[in-house]
Parts: C-alpha cells; structure tokens; sequence
C-alpha cells in the first residue's frame, strides 16, 4: 500500500523497530540483549504438520 | 554401533534447540552419538541415506521428534535416552503450572502481533517447507518480514513478494541470513557501529564480513538489507534489491551505499545500475564474479569485498584504508618453505557461501581451478561434496550438509570432521577456514575449532608433513564470542590469521600458484 508519504516499509526506518520472532528461539534472546521489543510465537507445524495444507490455510488468513 | 531409535510424538523443536539437547544427553550419558530430527519427509530420507532409518520412526510426522541413540552398551544408551526425553520435557509447558493464560507464550502470529502491540517486522525461521504460509500471514497483518528460512520456492518467493508490493511492504529474504535495520541485528548479524554506509546484499556472509570490515575502518553502517541469494534472479526480478536502494537513497542518515550480490540476471543489473545512477549518493557495487565494468558517475565498481568495505569508506571520507601485501607475501613464503613438493593443493572449507565463491572467483583469476558443491560453472561441480578432488571450495552451508542440522556457523561438527579429513590427505597444501561471529552464530567457535586445528596438524606432522590453516574471522571487537580472544584462540593454535576473506583467498591463491610454479621447475 503506498500513501502519500510512499511505500509503508519506509516507516521501518522511522523508529524503534520492533519484533515477532517465529522459528529460532535463540534470535530472541539477542534482540532481547539488545533491548529489543520481541515477542516469540511458540511454532508448530499446523495442518497435521502438512506443508501444502499449510499454504493453504494460509491463504484463507487462518 | 547399535542404534536405539524412539519417538517423542507431538512436540515441535527447532534444530538449534535439538542439537543443544542432543550435545547435552552426549556429555551427560557418555553416549557416542544422538541425532534429533523433526519427522519430516527430507529428515527421514536423511537417516536412510545414513542408515539410521528404523520401523519405529517411519510413522513420525513433522510435528514429531525422532531420537535415534548410537552406542555399542544398551545401558548407555537407555541413559541417553532417558536423558532426552527428561530434557525435553524440561522445556515443555508444565500442566498445571503457575502460569495464566496471558503469560502463556502465542501459539501464532496473530497472537504475537497482538501482544506486541507495535511490532513492524516478523522474523520467521521455520522449516523451508512451512516458511511461505508464515511470510503471508505476516504480510496480510501489515508486517514487514525477514525471512531466514531457505527451501523456499521460486514461485513461492514471487507470491510473497506480489503480496508485499500490494501493500507496500518489505520482504527480505527467503534465504536472507543477516539484515541491520534502525541499529537492530536480525538474523546472523555482527554488533557494528552506526554510521553512513547503508548495504544491500544478496550474500549475507558477503554483507557481514563487508560491515564487519567497515566498523574495523573506523565507520559505521546505517542500515543493512539482506534480499535474500533468489532476488537477484530474472523470476524475482530484483525486487527486494530495488526496494532496498530506494530506502537506502530516501534514509537520511545513509551517505553511501554498498551493494553487495552475486551477478544479478542480465536484466536485473541493468534495473539495478540505472536505479543507483539515479541515486545522488555515491554507490559502490560489488557483484562478485560479474563482469568487471568501469566506474561511471556516482557508481564505483568492486571486484571483491575487501575492496567494497574499502571502496566505501573512501567514499564516505575517510582514509583509503591500506593494504595488506606485504603481510600476505611474509604468509605465502613462510608457508612455501614448510611444505612438501606433494602438497598442491587448496581445501577452502567455508560456512559462508559467498566466501566459498569469493575464493573460487580469486583462485579462477590466477588459473587456480577449484572444484565445489557451489561451482562458478556446472562443469567444476565436485562429484561427491563430502570427497575433495584437486583445489576444492566447499560451502558447508548448502542443503547437502544442513538438512536437518543447524547452520556450521552455529554447529561446527561437519566442518571439524572435514578439517580432520583433509589433514589426512598428502596433498593438501592448505586449508581455508572462515570463523563467523556475532549475533545467531555459535558462542565460542575458537573453543570447538582450537583443538580441532591442533589435532589436524598434528595427524599432518605425525605423517611428516605440515598443515597450514588459514584463518580469517569474520567479526568485530563488539560482538559477544569477542574478537581478540577468539583469534588469540585460534592462533596459539597455530592457525594462520589473516584481516579478511579476500586476503585468506589470494594468500591460498599464492600458495597454490607458486607450488605449482616450483613443481614445474623441478
């Protein structure tokens, strides 16, 4: 989506980035030495661990 | 060695967290091996292919853990086992525990956007095979993403990046392994002060040891984006590398920029190079083993990293940074007079990919011809990638030595087995290592490869022959493993340390050309 101050992934430059890590837990311990603000998703495969249905769902936004 | 083959059903485990509980039920047990993997397809085809498959992990799924336990006594390894699965539990949400609901952690992105509260950016490092679902949910919640995982598909990589350009945001990756946005480290990432070059990278090893290098000159880095090694592709069509340039020419704070690719596609460069002669900032590019092309303009052609990070530290006015022959000739010669007339030639085992094709490019340039599991061309593509044959650049990091084991930066099993391969071999003239810090990578490298060099040279010595081992470390004095001590490590154990991927290629470079120089005398 592009407005009149442009793309959206501009505003990742104009402040405090913060985080929502899914996968490696240990990347948040180092954005959290960091000061970060990260919050961790405790991921498991959906779908029974199917990876097409996974997509799939995903598609539907669930 | 009998196995002892288990499953723990229905608990999800990322592949760091395995080998740690793996390294642990090792040291606890006194078990000769374990190996943990998720129930997925190309896990198991892993433990067949290292005759580790059984009846009882057939029915695992991908939400499983497989536990197979190597020893020749059955009491250790039901120790090991019982080990594993205590410490699995360890980590386990206990029921009944004292947590509520809301400490509980979220189950999805969703719930984490919205305990978050602000977040802008998702970091996802799930299996290659699930990475795309998570990258869309994020994106369809207004994320920005990095996406580490790679075994991502090319039509899945453009359908992320249609669905990021609809609304206006930034993907970096699939395969994307560092990035440096507003000073905060994402992925593989070296603690770098904050300054004025801006990067854009399609290597990430290739972006870290060129900030890495920055930060040694004296400079800064503002941000670092990482597109991921498919985006310079003619499918993708560039499209995280353009994005990157155009955030990096609106950022204030960026005065140069860097980029650093492998050759994009034909049509991707010229994208590329028309973009950045349109940016009124000096831009240095660096695709490695393009072309090379003279400097028009704003736009500063390199033709390694080393040159890249000194390239655009002049530009931002600093001193050019000085050169490091003399120490590399005092190397080659040193080296030259220890070894036997058999010992010809190079074994570059990197964890970088991009250091992998940096040595080939530099090796190529001199006549040194290397085979590779990452060849520069088909035709050098090594037969078997765990057998070395004449000049070889191995990259440890590809999907041959990784599936279902973390990245060698962060586990250096592989490459220590390798190194002690080698050091059998009479003809090895020398050996390359790259040590990458920082953030995501192993904690204390030197601690694993110390004592692996020792034992090497010494298997080399008690064979009559010495066994160089080039070193470089990829880091700066701020990251956590520390700098100095980790080559102070690697040096008592007599590696030879030199200041960058470039030097530790044409140092190798020169060892192999002059003994092929002395063997043709002789």
């Amino acid at each position: 989506m592009t407005d009149q101050n442009g793309p959206q992934y501009q505003r990742l430059l104009a402040g405090k980035v913060e985080v929502v890590n899914v996968g490696l837990e240990g990347f948040v311990k180092d954005l959290h030495d960091c000061g970060i603000g990260v919050v961790h998703v405790d991921w498991k495969p959906s779908a029974g661990g199917d990876p097409q249905m996974a997509a799939l769902l995903a598609k539907l936004g669930v | 060695m009998a196995i002892q083959p288990s499953v723990k059903a229905n608990l999800y485990k990322d592949s760091v967290s395995l080998m740690r509980i793996s390294q642990i039920a090792i040291a606890r047990s006194g078990v000769q091996r374990v190996t943990l993997l998720m129930g997925t397809r190309s896990n198991k085809e892993f433990l067949q292919q290292a005759g580790l498959m059984s009846p009882v992990l057939e029915n695992a799924k991908p939400g499983d853990i497989m536990i197979v336990v190597q020893d020749d006594t059955s009491e250790k390894r039901e120790a090991a086992e019982r080990e594993i699965h205590s410490l699995i539990a360890g980590d386990e949400p206990k029921a009944g525990a004292t947590e509520s609901a809301m400490d509980a952690p979220p189950r999805s992105i969703a719930g984490g956007i919205a305990i978050a509260g602000h977040a802008d950016l998702a970091l996802i490092s799930v299996p290659g095979p699930y990475a795309a679902a998570e990258a869309l949910k994020a994106l369809r919640r207004g994320l920005n993403v990095l996406l580490f995982s790679d075994n991502v598909t090319i039509e899945q990589e453009q359908a992320i990046k249609r669905v990021a350009a609809q609304k206006g945001l930034l993907v970096m990756g699939p395969d994307c392994g560092t990035a440096i946005i507003n000073g905060v480290p994402l992925g593989f990432a070296n603690v770098v002060r904050r300054g004025v070059i801006g990067l854009v990278g399609a290597s990430g090893t290739g972006l870290q040891e060129v900030m890495c290098q920055i930060h040694r000159h004296g400079l800064g880095v503002s941000q670092a984006i990482g597109t991921g090694s498919h985006d310079v592709s003619s499918r993708v069509g560039g499209t995280t590398m353009l994005q990157g340039l155009a955030l990096l020419a609106a950022d204030e704070q960026t005065k140069v920029i860097a980029i650093v690719s492998k050759p994009p596609a034909p049509d991707v460069q010229q994208r590329v190079i028309e973009q950045a002669s349109m940016i009124g900032k000096p831009v240095v590019l660096c695709f490695l083993g393009g072309e090379v092309v003279a400097s028009t303009g704003n736009v500063h052609r390199a033709s390694s990293l080393e040159e890249t990070a000194k390239q655009a530290v002049s530009l931002a006015g600093a001193q050019q940074p000085g050169s490091d022959e003399k120490a590399v000739e005092e190397l080659v010669s040193r080296v030259c007079r220890s070894l036997a007339p058999s010992q010809r030639y190079l074994r570059g085992l990197y964890s970088g990919g991009t250091f992998c094709s940096e040595a080939q490019i530099i090796w190529l340039e001199a006549g040194v011809r290397a085979r590779s599991n990452a060849p520069l061309a088909d035709a050098d593509r090594l037969a078997d990638p765990e057998d070395s044959y004449g000049h070889t650049a191995i990259d440890l990091g590809s999907d041959e030595f990784t599936v279902g084991r973390p990245h060698p930066m962060i586990d250096y099993g592989v490459r220590v087995d390798r190194l002690l391969k080698e050091a059998n071999d009479p003809t090895v003239a020398c050996v390359v290592l790259d040590v990458v810090l920082g953030y995501g990578s192993h904690a204390n490298p030197a601690e694993i490869l110390a004592p692996a060099i020792r034992q090497a040279k010494a298997t080399a010595k008690a064979k009559g022959r010495e066994l160089p081992v080039i070193c470089f470390v990829c880091g700066t004095a701020e990251d956590p493993q520390s700098f100095e001590t980790q080559k102070t490590m690697l040096a008592a154990a007599g590696a030879e340390l030199v200041g960058s991927s470039t030097a530790a290629a044409r140092s190798a470079q020169a060892i192999a050309s002059r003994m092929a120089a002395s063997q043709a005398v002789a």
